[in-house]
């Protein structure tokens, strides 16, 4: 790693001013994707400003209408929590298949999103569930959060604080791991709501999207039936050494009907 | 530009100067002179390196020694007492879960996370729990059956 | 007295303690006063010319102290990596073997070639200062696979070896198979049947966990040389230091491989960085250490496997071998490593008779240089490419004749009264009882009722396979004389020491080294046994020239069957000289003096000393025969033995495939081996576990890949994908002992059975797994997409 400054942040508004006011200066979060990243010399940052002492950050707070989710809690916690557990399982099972224990015990909701690594889960659970991405400057919907590889909506200065993730009737994720990284080769998250079903799909492409005519299929009918006959598309899907596209495809198909089959259990 | 880290070390309250860019392991391994954590890849997956931060099993290469401040870290050094070998390190002795050793100490701390959270696991808990631990040596075989042997040792200590 | 922890007992090992304590000292624990440290720069290009190495602004960066290149390094001297082995080929001519120079002169020949070497004050400014320095490389065209580079029109990678051929060999067992190429042919043409395969073994990246790191403490006042690294011999790193590239004489080097974390292999060869940092510190007069990020493993340790051959097998009407013939292109990376040509020839080919009785075997082999990392011995090294060849054409014959695969195999056995057995293919197998083996992991596996276990999966929608292997493999290398005739170029004994202290405390020095055997606690185990001590009183040193008389270590599964023997004889040694001490303190004939359990005792009488009481006689010889003996009680035997062993073994495990997304589920193992006498049955499991570990590994999940240039694309873990718990089950292991009567331990070896006989098992289970769905043939590994790409294929009638 090159040097660079360490700063821990008292607060969001001490963060987003540190970062406004440097113009190589990155967040610091769980540093599960960042330092990595660094140690390569991917990215040479002047600062580093940690998040780890704002505790506005932290917490999973439910109600009626959905989770909210401070964007510093980490994947064990978001994975171990009672609560969740009980109101929207998705959420906390796909936490538990982020990474290893070590990765789980300081990667971060707010950091996985920010990053939105083309083979993270969390942006296909926030994707498919219609998550609200609060920043310290706005709310953002998923739908227009994520947009390219590595890339999102967040602007200079602005920093994920809370996820909204509203409650579905029904949901599930299913993830096919790439068996070096264990990321997801594919995974693709499946979610029932009164107002229709979201099918989200990361690891297959460039970034997560949502796959429309698997949408509007288990909309009239919610069940793996539903999808026969639907196929993903292979073009412009992520083609490497682990998973061609086609074969990317031929699993997006495979891991939609689990997603839909763990969410009628 | 160096600046002071102070952190509880294996129980003891230990303060070093350390640049922002130091990774935990460094300062582990050359400041202290504790060189049971090692550095297995350069990738954040081996976890040769895993030691414990306010309790949890953290990969020790992939944390700042600033992100240490006002922690309580432990690590491999640390956990014997007296001269005692902990339930998990016995464990690994009687049942020949470690060959070349590189891997052994980062595996025992990260073994010893899943049992503090989960008392009992069954032999695929312990297998998807060590998903971040690699040993080359041992086929995990003799692994999965000491981190077994001692959830039960430590039960059994506990009553 | 030693029988709590003699031979035969699972004695837990006396070396965890320091390792579970966090202890251990590994090369990259040790730092020295001043020491600096060393960053190479290495080639980005798969094959270019250097034309020149520009240091200018590297050597203004902070902390630097000097840029070293291969021509500072020719301008000194130092001579180029060695080979060890020299291969012939069919015409007479000896293979090429161009002069690899540790640091690159005027050619780069794979990605990571060093180049040049940066020297700083600490490893970071070092990093930072090889970014700086400017290489002027001429890129030329290159070629990363075997038979691409065989082509006609491909790039030329060595002048002297046109077609990019290293050698082109064939077997023929010194007098014994003069014609065995026209014999086999025959065998064929009469065949009833032939089996016929194309298959390629994938290239391996060793992946020890411990990264390559070597420390290098010039004295400038001694003139000694202390050298701190990750070997498996490093006895053998000396010689080669000494006798090829530094050019100092032994006495003033020392070669120190203090705890080692795997080597698996890869830890065998005197490599670049490691001659470069003795080389810089003798240059610059400071410590100068250097440490392996695993990225550089990958691109710098020497790789291996990487076969592409063509196996065919000629059975009569019975069903029985008549025939087998075998073309192999081995690739052979940028450069020869150290026993680069020996592997995909002398340690392969002699392995492919098999456990049958196939009585004519032609072989031939094309060694071929391409633009990749070299390649070298890999656990099991040679001999795991044999076993598949032959493990897999036998299961693809029994599908041919519709047979259990078991019962083929069972009709073509070597017979246990055919011992010792002269194959075809020049090796005298030692002992082995296979129908036991296989009867006892028929057993284990509850083999009568696999069609049941086949149901169950189907109910859960998997299809399951099953799938056996026969391995056999030669061990404990090697009669030198007949390595010699074989190309070798150094002698393959082993030596040890057993130092009696006054006391009668022991202290065995052995030139085998331990990282991760646990000689320390195997090596005590048979001083225990054989002088009736307590097994706490042994104390076994290993892995320091200066310590250890000499030694050519750990490899091949070598350490029990001749560093073993090696201290067995030396136990012999003192076990005499005691007799005659004990002989004189009890006024008798050294020979009326028989010992048992650690007393010299005048036979059939009461009258003993103990051996405790004989060792202090021996360093007080106040009561001694002066005249007839020295005083002192330490003893020194080498060893060479008089011939290979041969372990052996029946692997069977089952699989389970998910159609829909290709993968393998490993669902059960069962191992059956003959490794003759066992000192310590826990560490022996520990050994089979590893081995299977790494076999099922190359089997289903590792694969180190090139794109056709060259460039590697599995260069992390991100990619090369390392065996986890989870990918694993437990393992059912047994043994069935048949005792080598080529050691006097009746000991074979452990260490490659799992690697050696576990990728064709597995491999044998997925076919027979995807059979149903028309499925006849897949390479390794089998990751999912090619279990996938497989099933596809097939459905679309391919």
């Amino acid at each position: 790693m090159r040097e660079f400054n360490y700063y821990r942040a008292g607060s969001v508004r001490d963060a987003a001013k540190r970062l406004s006011a440097s113009g190589n200066a990155m967040l610091l979060a769980g540093g599960m994707t960042l330092l990595p990243a660094l140690k390569m010399r991917l990215n040479e940052p002047g600062e580093l400003i940690d998040l780890a002492d704002i505790g506005e950050l932290k917490g999973i707070k439910l109600n009626r209408k959905g989770a909210q989710v401070g964007a510093t809690t980490t994947h064990a916690e978001v994975a171990e929590n009672v609560e969740l557990r009980a109101a929207i399982p998705v959420l906390p099972h796909a936490a538990e298949s982020i990474g290893d224990p070590q990765v789980r015990n300081r990667g971060t909701l707010g950091g996985s999103l920010a990053n939105n690594d083309p083979a993270a889960d969390y942006p296909a659970v926030a994707l498919g569930l219609g998550a609200t991405i609060i920043t310290n400057k706005r709310k953002i919907s998923a739908d227009d959060f994520f947009t390219g590889m590595f890339e999102t909506a967040l602007g200079r200065g602005e920093m994920v604080t809370q996820v909204l993730f509203p409650i579905p009737q029904r949901a599930g994720y299913a993830i096919f791991p790439n068996p070096a990284t264990r990321y997801a080769l594919v995974g693709v998250c499946v979610a029932q709501f009164k107002t229709g079903v979201r099918v989200a799909v990361t690891g297959a492409g460039a970034s997560v999207y949502r796959l429309e005519d698997f949408e509007d299929a288990l909309t009239d009918e919610f069940s793996e039936v539903a999808l026969d006959g639907l196929t993903a598309s292979a073009a412009s899907l992520n083609d490497d050494m682990h998973a061609g596209a086609d074969y990317r495809a031929h699993l997006v198909g495979v891991m939609a009907r689990r997603a839909v089959a763990m969410a009628l259990e | 530009m160096d600046a002071k880290v102070s952190f509880t070390l294996n129980g003891r309250s230990v303060d070093a100067e350390a640049t922002g860019a130091t990774l935990l392991v460094d300062l582990l391994r050359n400041h202290f002179g504790l060189t049971g954590a090692h550095v297995g890849c350069d990738t954040s997956q081996c976890g040769a390196c895993v030691v414990h931060v306010d309790g949890v099993s953290v990969k020790s290469c992939t944390m700042l020694a600033a992100q240490a401040e006002g922690r309580t870290v432990e690590t491999i050094e640390g956990l014997a007492s007296n001269g005692e070998l902990h339930p998990v390190q016995q464990a690994f002795h009687e049942h020949h879960a470690l060959q070349c050793g590189f891997c052994t100490p980062g595996m025992i701390m990260s073994a010893l996370d899943l049992l503090r959270r989960n008392p009992r696991p069954s032999e695929v808990e312990v297998r998807d729990w060590l998903e971040g631990n690699m040993c080359r040596c041992t086929g995990y075989h003799n692994i999965v059956k000491a981190v077994r042997a001692a959830a039960v040792a430590m039960d059994e200590e506990a009553s | 007295m030693s029988g709590e922890m003699g031979i035969g007992v699972s004695a837990p090992r006396t070396e965890d303690r320091r390792f579970i304590t966090g202890r251990g000292r590994y090369v990259d624990d040790i730092n020295l006063r001043s020491q600096q440290y060393a960053w190479f720069v290495r080639s980005p290009h798969p094959h270019a010319e250097v034309r020149g190495v520009d240091a200018a602004d590297a050597l203004k960066m902070p902390g630097v102290t000097a840029v070293l290149t291969g021509a500072d390094m020719q301008a000194d001297g130092v001579g180029p990596l060695p080979v060890a082995w020299g291969i012939t080929s069919r015409d007479g001519s000896p293979a090429h073997e161009p002069e690899f120079p540790g640091l690159a002169t005027d050619r780069v020949r794979y990605v990571g070639n060093p180049v040049a070497v940066v020297v700083a004050e600490s490893r970071s400014q070092a990093r930072d200062a090889a970014e700086m320095v400017n290489v002027d490389y001429g890129e030329l065209e290159s070629v990363a696979s075997a038979t691409a580079a065989l082509e006609e029109g491909a790039p030329q990678i060595h002048e002297g070896a046109p077609g990019n051929l290293c050698f082109d060999w064939e077997w023929l067992p010194a007098a014994m198979a003069p014609d065995a190429r026209a014999n086999t042919d025959k065998a064929f043409k009469e065949a009833a049947h032939v089996v016929s395969l194309e298959l390629v073994n994938n290239r391996l990246v060793p992946n020890a966990m411990e990264p390559r790191a070597s420390l290098a403490d010039f004295n400038t006042a001694t003139g000694q040389l202390t050298l701190y690294t990750t070997s498996q011999n490093p006895h053998v790193n000396r010689l080669l230091l000494c006798t090829a590239t530094l050019k100092m004489p032994e006495h003033k080097v020392r070669v120190v491989a203090p705890d080692v974390g795997g080597g698996f292999g890869s830890k065998i060869y005197h490599y670049a960085e490691e001659l470069t940092v003795c080389w810089a510190s003798r240059r610059l007069g400071v410590p100068v250490k250097w440490t392996a990020e695993r990225s550089e493993s990958f691109l710098g340790d020497a790789q291996a496997r990487d076969h592409v051959t063509r196996v065919e097998l000629a059975l009569d009407a019975e069903a029985r071998f008549t025939g087998l013939r075998v073309d192999t292109v081995a690739n052979l990376g940028g450069w020869l490593s150290a026993f680069g040509p020996a592997i995909p020839t002398v340690f392969y080919a002699p392995l492919l008779a098999g456990v049958y009785r196939t009585p004519n075997i032609y072989v031939t082999v094309k060694g071929v240089f391409t633009n990749t990392t070299p390649t070298d011995a890999y656990r099991g090294a040679g001999r795991p490419e044999a076993c598949y060849a032959v493990e897999r054409a036998v299961d693809e014959a029994a599908v041919q004749l519709n047979m259990d695969p078991a019962e083929l195999r069972r009709l073509n056995f070597i017979q246990p009264d055919e011992f010792p057995y002269q194959s075809p293919v020049g090796q005298l197998y030692d002992s082995g009882d296979f129908e036991g083996c296989l009867d006892l992991a028929r057993k284990l596996n509850a083999y009568d009722e696999f069609s049941e276990r086949r149901r169950q999966s189907e109910v859960r929608g998997k299809l399951r396979g099953r799938g056996m292997c026969f391995y056999i493999e030669a061990c404990g290398a090697a009669p030198s004389q007949a390595a010699g005739q074989l190309g070798a170029r150094a002698g393959l004994y082993e030596v040890a020491t057993v130092r009696v202290h006054p006391t009668g405390s022991v202290q065995v020095l052995t030139g085998s080294h331990s990282h991760g055997q646990g000689h320390e606690t195997t090596f005590a185990q048979i001083v225990a046994e054989r002088l009736g001590i307590d097994f706490g009183n042994v104390e076994v040193v290993h892995g320091d020239t200066g310590e250890i008389p000499f030694g050519m270590g750990t490899f091949g599964s070598r350490s029990l069957a001749v560093g073993g023997t090696a201290l067995y004889k030396a136990i012999d040694k003192v076990e005499e000289k005691g007799r005659k001490i004990a002989a004189h303190l009890l006024e008798a004939e050294a020979d009326d003096i028989e010992f048992t359990e650690g007393e010299y005792r005048v036979a059939g009488t009461d009258r003993a000393v103990s051996f405790g009481d004989v060792a202090l006689a021996a360093y007080v010889p106040h009561n001694y025969p002066l005249q007839e003996l020295e005083p002192g009680l330490e003893e020194t035997a080498f060893f060479d033995p008089e011939n290979f062993t041969f372990p052996s073994g029946c692997y069977i495990c089952e699989v389970e495939v998910d159609r829909q997304t290709g993968q393998v589920d490993l669902r059960d193992f069962v191992a059956a081996d003959d490794f003759g006498n066992i000192i310590n049955p826990m560490v022996v499991e520990g050994q089979v576990h590893g081995g299977l570990a790494q076999g099922i590994g190359q089997a289903l999940l590792e694969h180190c890949l090139y794109t056709p240039e060259g460039q590697l694309l599995s260069g992390s873990y991100m990619d090369y994908c390392m065996p986890r718990a989870d990918d694993l089950p437990n393992f059912v292991v047994a043994t069935r002992c048949t005792p080598t009567p080529f050691n006097p331990l009746g000991v074979k070896g452990c260490g490659e059975a799992g690697a050696i006989g576990a990728p064709p098992a597995v491999i044998n289970a997925v076919l027979d797994a995807l059979r149903p769905l028309g499925v006849r043939q897949i390479d390794m590994p089998a990751t999912p997409q090619a279990v996938w790409q497989a099933i596809e294929a097939a459905r679309s009638g391919g």
